[in-house]
């Protein structure tokens, strides 16, 4: 998304990354980003965790909003828990530390659209 | 391996995993060239706010994304409530993000910041995609020029573009 971020302000329109992946969008290198420590699959928040999701996203648009510096990945101080074990377990890939999931974890790629249901499936072909 | 309170560093750990799988090693865009700058001209209580989601959302009645560095764009109606969002993606735990989508395509509270006055209000449409394009190339000969072509379509003033990978 870094590299999104670069193009959409290079045509003259202002961005703000969310990030939860501080290593990866610091060497992408975006305009303005916003860290929140969260796992994979978690950038916006709790499931279901309203109050949460919305105190990330202030934050998070207070925070980047801020910025200065082209090139800053402010830390929102926003986490995921005060409890910090999950990121010993946390890879990229599906076993983000949270879940439960060893060794390779991505899912086969294949160019056939993955639906999230049978339902969805068949609106679409409709 | 960093302290618990430093960012996990997913650049390190994805290098060790597929060393350890003996795959090719990955390659992270790395851009160390100051970034582009467009100067913010509005306080968010008055911007237009448009939301580009990576985690994968489509809307029902949309043909999913396929998983192999699918570049296509799905236009979302951002009040469309997130319970009509699905979401498909290859690299992490789709469990969560279907339960609630706004976790990685947060229109229902960004709904909610326009009804506080947070933010003053949304593009009409929000855009998404499937963030897991292992080309760089095809990310930046397909999938940003269309991008860039599809937000120049909404013919719509646009404040702050709020991005949101996953």
């Amino acid at each position: 998304m870094g590299l999104v971020a670069r193009a959409l302000e290079a045509t003259g329109i202002s961005t703000l990354v969310l990030t939860a992946a501080h290593s990866i969008t610091k060497a992408a290198n975006p305009p303005r980003a916003a860290y929140v420590d969260m796992p994979l699959g978690y950038t916006a928040g709790k499931p279901h965790d309203e109050e949460f999701q919305k105190l990330l996203l202030r934050t998070a648009l207070d925070a980047g909003t801020a910025i200065e510096s082209p090139g800053t990945v402010i830390d929102t101080a926003i986490k995921w828990s005060n409890d910090p074990s999950w990121k010993e377990r946390a890879s990229s890939g599906l076993n983000n530390g949270v879940v439960s999931s060893e060794g390779d974890t991505r899912s086969d790629r294949t160019d056939i659209p993955q639906y999230q249901s049978e339902e969805d499936r068949e609106a679409a072909e409709a | 391996m960093s302290s618990s309170s430093e960012p996990v560093d997913y650049i390190d750990r994805t290098r060790e995993q597929y060393s350890a799988l003996g795959y090719e090693p990955y390659q992270w865009a790395e851009r160390p060239e100051t970034p582009p700058w467009t100067p913010l001209t509005k306080p968010l209580a008055e911007s237009k706010i448009l939301l580009v989601g990576s985690g994968g959302a489509y809307k029902k009645g949309q043909v999913a994304y396929h998983w192999k560095d699918d570049t296509g764009l799905r236009l979302i109606p951002s009040h469309q409530p997130a319970t009509d969002v699905r979401v498909t993606h290859f690299a992490y735990d789709l469990e969560p993000a279907r339960s609630d989508p706004n976790i990685v395509f947060p229109l229902d509270r960004l709904n909610e910041l326009v009804e506080e006055g947070f933010i003053k209000s949304l593009t009409p449409q929000s855009i998404a995609f499937m963030g897991g394009i292992y080309s760089i190339r095809r990310t930046e000969e397909e999938l940003i020029p269309a991008l860039i072509n599809e937000i120049e379509a909404m013919e719509t003033e646009i404040d702050l573009a709020l991005l949101v990978p996953v």
